[in-house]
């Protein structure tokens, strides 16, 4: 039988899927398996700057105590400060905290739906055997799993302060990072979290650039290498900060609060 | 030479389905995969016992009927089709596990035998061009350069095998459908129905249930026609741009009265 109009158009000649009859544009982008990876890729992306952001910020607390006000805690307070009068205290923290919540949820949602229609495409206990696959690439769950984790506990206990294993005052950047990285199991959770990290971002980084269609096989080994170095200063960097406090790289809290808070310590 | 056959044994595809293990014996070392699995068959015939199936056509490579995951690769450890595989290359008196190509899409029809007919939907999905009949274009009208040809060739060499989706830890038919499509969407002829062709043929991918690409590579390292995941890049790239061309077809038109 003969199509009553050309592939592709509908009745009135339009494109397919402009009119609402597939239930809008946007709903099938988000059904299809690459428009889902995409907004894997763009809130990963998105996820990814902030992480640069932060690790630059981070590396303030090696500048040190400063004699009674660290510059990390200038910078903690700056933070909060940046972008008023015009937007009212704190405003541009919330704004960023927004949408890096929205970015995460997106990021987990879109892969957990991913994630099932993949285990459903392949028959039970038929995984095929690694012939080129990365270990970045074969453990994204699992980093991004622990990394999940790793974020709500780190929020818990810097942002929130919820945790109180050492004390952690408001204000005091410098002490708080002194205190909690003078124990072992925070300076390892910590290191290893970064270490998954850098795994997570050497195959996201570059796989942003695939599903993006960014990646060509001329630009490829430039790609590739440059994911590799994102991923490993991204992590250094993160890793540097515990590792710096723990070895005594950088010294003692001098302030009288952040005195206090150290000597609070119950250990 | 000597072997024994761990064989995946299916009569019908709403059986259950079970290992069987055959001897298979003085096989000449120059024989094919193929080859052997026949010999082995003469005899179960003589036996009484039903024949393995197994798909096969051309038997020298360029047809993709063949479709053996041998020792839990798709096509053996070699990158070639199934049926270019020979006994040579095993060790003597070795076990050889043979099974499917596995993937939820592609239903187990009876033993090694595998419905592949979703990936005809996708081609009929948008694998194709629309041109007017009519009297034979002037060929220099439209030139195309070494480099697109060469291209587009590369994406052709597709022999819709389905090796890829086998090997694939997600079950993702990204590189079969990145290859139809890309074979097209780079030549002048393909342009008209590109971005249409794109999404069309993702959907019906989709639709057929197979899973999304995680980017791991190992789809093109079992290819028999060496087609790079560059292929899926393209359809990446054609696939957002058919979501932006979409938008745009329904952006306000200026009214004349």
């Amino acid at each position: 039988m003969a199509d009553p109009h050309p592939p592709g158009l509908n009745e009135e000649g339009e494109l397919e899927g402009s009119s609402g009859r597939h239930g809008g544009i946007l709903r099938q982008f988000w059904d299809s398996t690459i428009g889902k990876k995409i907004v894997v890729a763009v809130s990963g992306s998105i996820l990814g700057l902030y992480l640069i952001v932060h690790m630059l910020g981070n590396l303030k607390g090696f500048q040190g105590p400063g004699g009674g006000e660290p510059e990390i805690d200038v910078y903690g307070e700056w933070l909060r400060e940046v972008g008023s009068p015009a937007l009212p205290e704190q405003g541009a923290l919330w704004v960023v905290r927004a949408i890096l919540l929205l970015a995460l949820v997106l990021h987990v949602v879109a892969i957990v739906q991913l994630s099932r229609r993949n285990l459903a495409a392949k028959p039970k206990g038929h995984r095929p055997p690694r012939i080129q696959r990365s270990l970045a690439s074969r453990t994204m769950l699992l980093s991004g799993l622990v990394l999940l984790a790793f974020v709500v506990f780190h929020v818990l206990q810097f942002t929130t302060a919820t945790i109180q294993t050492t004390p952690i005052v408001e204000g005091e950047v410098y002490a708080n990072l002194y205190a909690a990285f003078q124990e072992w199991y925070f300076v390892v959770f910590y290191v290893v979290s970064m270490g998954l990290l850098a795994l997570h971002l050497r195959h996201g980084a570059w796989s942003l650039t695939q599903t993006m269609g960014w990646d060509k096989p001329n630009r490829n080994p430039t790609l590739r290498r440059t994911a590799t170095a994102l991923a490993v200063v991204v992590s250094l960097g993160f890793a540097a900060v515990p590792l710096g406090f723990w070895l005594g790289i950088v010294p003692e809290p001098t302030s009288e609060a952040a005195a206090t808070a150290a000597s609070g310590e119950p250990r | 030479m000597n072997f024994k056959l761990k064989v995946w044994r299916q009569s019908d595809a709403a059986a259950a389905g079970e290992w069987r293990t055959y001897g298979v014996s003085e096989i000449d070392s120059g024989a094919s995969f193929l080859e052997m699995l026949d010999i082995l068959n003469d005899r179960l015939v003589v036996e009484g016992e039903r024949p393995i199936a197994f798909d096969y056509d051309c038997r020298e490579g360029i047809c993709g009927s063949c479709a053996l995951t041998i020792d839990g690769t798709p096509h053996g450890p070699r990158q070639v089709t199934s049926c270019q595989v020979f006994m040579r290359e095993f060790t003597d008196g070795s076990e050889i596990i043979v099974e499917p190509f596995r993937a939820s899409p592609f239903k187990v029809l009876c033993d090694l035998v595998v419905d592949r007919t979703p990936f005809d939907r996708i081609v009929e999905a948008g694998g194709y061009i629309s041109v007017d009949a009519g009297p034979k274009p002037e060929p220099n009208a439209t030139p195309i350069s070494p480099e697109t040809q060469q291209a587009a060739m590369d994406a052709a060499a597709c022999i819709g095998c389905g090796a890829c989706v086998a090997a694939c830890p997600n079950g993702s038919a990204m590189l079969f459908t990145g290859a139809k499509a890309t074979h097209l969407n780079v030549l002048p002829q393909g342009q008209p129905e590109r971005y249409d062709r794109s999404r069309a043929m993702v959907e019906q991918m989709d639709a057929e249930g197979f899973g999304g690409c995680t980017n791991t590579g190992e789809c093109e390292a079992v290819c028999p026609q060496e087609i790079s995941i560059s292929v899926i890049g393209e359809l990446y790239r054609d696939y957002r741009k058919s979501m932006v061309h979409v938008l745009r077809s329904r952006r306000g038109r200026m009214k004349a009265q």
